[in-house]
């Protein structure tokens, strides 16, 4: 199945002091507050005008920095579902399996698209189209799938859990 | 069949087989676990998930560090749940405001071991690796996770070897030498991987020195950092550590992915120029910025060697612009208090803050203006760290922090510390 996303592009080594910062990590507690602050020292734009569906395009080194899981989940809660960069800091990229937010390391493509263009997927297939360009979508381990499949840890928790 | 890595050998312990390689998933079961001003959000994910109690509270270590004493009446009821959760779970192992940073403080108790495994809840822990331990920060779900099962889900990484021989030069320090490694091999240089030094160098360093390296790794993406352990390091926990460990090393025959070498010789103090830690100059080209701020502290740079290296600078000198000196631990600041270090650092005009995170990650305790400068011996200088986006960070070892401090620029201590 195709799903077509509208792109947002950023550039290399973005860190998670400008997705989301450092100073309100104690403080903002709801989706609602914390998505509004999503990228505030970045792109102004974003919160305001992100919608349900949309995808995040970055270059190296995505989401460097402190281990703040709201850098995930600012972009989340933002209505973001997938990111895609040539490469993730390790960390983060952890926090978007565990947030049930799939990355994708996809090198070039941040270099092909502008923000706004149109990024149809393929998941089943593993590619990714833009203007008739085919971007191939590397697999990932089972166990990583699982995790991503349940919508994250904490619902494969619930399950272990309270057997939801 | 070929040797292993230390990460391998570490993890493999961990997860409780007899042998793992890059690439595999596993679960692992740390030794230790810990997680600061966030136990509270983290609490919140834990009670969703439905689990009812931390299992093995005795493994588990939370320290008030981040925004210490409370600036705000959220932070205060932040700190205020966390105290609760504490006494609810049982958890003994908690540190109050004032006694440090995370790191330093589970450092001093001696609570992680060579050879062990600890998590924690703050992308610093790659500190751990200076006493041989896997050390990886985790996120706040997976910190909920570790709670309520005792586990985590890994990808083995690959790890790179690091080989520096030689001896530093008289005022280059270990921050210098990672800085250079991140300015010479990029902000990425180690993503996703263990990093894993060799050579002689590290065995010629002080214990504050050695914890600067795999602390400052985490700029380098490193998943965790590692120093051989020797003799030095058996000999700090003796006295302390409350069991026993088996420190592990890398086979002679294991599988790096790259293999790096650094002469110490080669490696002069530098600077990192806003905004990025990657974005390295030697000391000479970063001179006289102008400064408006210096600040001495954190998990990286902010032990007693750290302090007692500004206060050879500041002797006898006055400081032209405010000079904040956030000591790492309670420890840090008795010991700074006993030898005299902190009566010369407030005579030269320094102000001292409670031991903890300070204005690092832009709490409080120092945020600068717009458009103010600071130099800071800290991590991290990316736009808005330190709470404001317009004020640049400059960071440097300690001796040129405490330099710039009585100049107003960016300054060689060398001039003070001839006379």
């Amino acid at each position: 199945m195709l799903t077509a996303h509208r792109a947002w592009v950023y550039g290399d080594h973005v860190n998670t002091d400008v997705i989301f910062p450092g100073k309100y990590t104690y403080t903002l507690k709801t989706p609602e507050e914390i998505a509004s602050k999503a990228l505030e020292d970045l792109d102004p734009a974003f919160a305001a005008q992100v919608q349900a569906g949309d995808v995040i395009v970055a270059g190296r080194n995505w989401g460097c920095g402190s281990s703040r899981e709201q850098a995930v989940t600012a972009l989340k809660y933002a209505g973001i579902s997938i990111m895609i960069a040539a490469s993730f800091n390790g960390l983060y990229y952890r926090n978007c399996i565990n947030q049930g937010v799939w990355p994708v390391v996809c090198s070039g493509l941040a270099e092909y698209v502008r923000t706004g263009d149109k990024i149809e997927i393929d998941r089943e297939n593993g590619v990714m189209l833009v203007r008739n360009k085919s971007f191939k979508i590397p697999s990932l381990p089972d166990s990583v799938r699982t995790i991503l499949a349940a919508g994250g840890l904490v619902p494969m928790l619930q399950k272990r859990f309270q057997g939801a | 069949m070929t040797g292993n890595t230390f990460v391998e050998k570490v993890l493999a312990r961990a997860a409780g087989l007899d042998s793992v390689r890059a690439g595999d998933v596993i679960d692992v079961r740390p030794d230790i676990i810990f997680s600061h001003d966030n136990t509270a959000a983290i609490r919140r994910i834990f009670e969703a998930t439905g689990a009812a109690r931390i299992i093995r509270p005795e493994r588990v270590v939370f320290t008030l560090d981040h925004a210490v004493p409370a600036p705000t009446t959220r932070h205060a009821q932040n700190h205020a749940e966390i105290r609760e959760w504490a006494n609810l779970q049982g958890v003994a192992n908690f540190f109050e405001v004032g006694r440090g940073i995370c790191h330093q403080v589970i450092s001093e108790e001696a609570l992680v071991l060579p050879g062990e495994t600890i998590f924690g809840s703050d992308s610093h822990s790659t500190h751990f690796g200076w006493l041989g331990a896997f050390g990886m920060g985790v996120g706040r779900t997976e910190m909920a996770a570790l709670w309520a099962t005792g586990e985590l889900w890994i990808q083995v990484p690959e790890a790179v070897r690091l080989t520096v021989t030689g001896t530093l030069r008289g005022g280059v320090t270990a921050k210098d030498l990672a800085l250079h490694v991140i300015g010479r091999w990029g902000a990425d240089g180690a993503a996703y991987r263990s990093l894993e030094f060799a050579g002689d160098t590290i065995g010629t360093m002080s214990l504050d020195e050695r914890a600067v390296i795999p602390n400052m790794m985490a700029e380098f993406g490193a998943m965790n950092a590692y120093l051989p352990p020797d003799d030095a390091i058996f000999a700090y926990l003796e006295d302390k550590r409350r069991r026993n460990y088996t420190p592990l090393f890398p086979d002679s025959d294991a599988v790096y992915s790259e293999a790096w070498g650094i002469q110490a010789e080669d490696v002069h103090p530098v600077v990192a120029l806003p905004h990025n830690p990657d974005q390295v100059v030697s000391l000479p080209e970063a001179a006289g910025v102008p400064i408006q701020q210096a600040f001495l502290g954190t998990c990286t740079n902010g032990r007693y060697s750290d302090l007692e290296a500004a206060a050879r600078v500041v002797a006898g000198h006055h400081v032209k612009i405010r000079f904040i000196v956030i000591p790492a631990s309670s420890q840090v600041l008795q010991r700074a208090i006993e030898s005299g270090v902190l009566a010369t650092l407030i005579e030269a005009g320094a102000t001292i803050g409670t031991p903890g995170c300070g204005p690092c990650m832009g709490n409080h305790m120092g945020i600068p203006a717009p458009d103010e400068a600071t130099i800071s011996s800290g991590n991290r200088n990316f736009r808005g760290r330190m709470g404001t986006p317009d004020a640049p960070v400059y960071l440097a070892n300690p001796y040129v922090v405490a330099a710039s401090a009585l100049t107003g620029c960016i300054t060689d201590p060398g001039e003070f510390l001839s006379c």
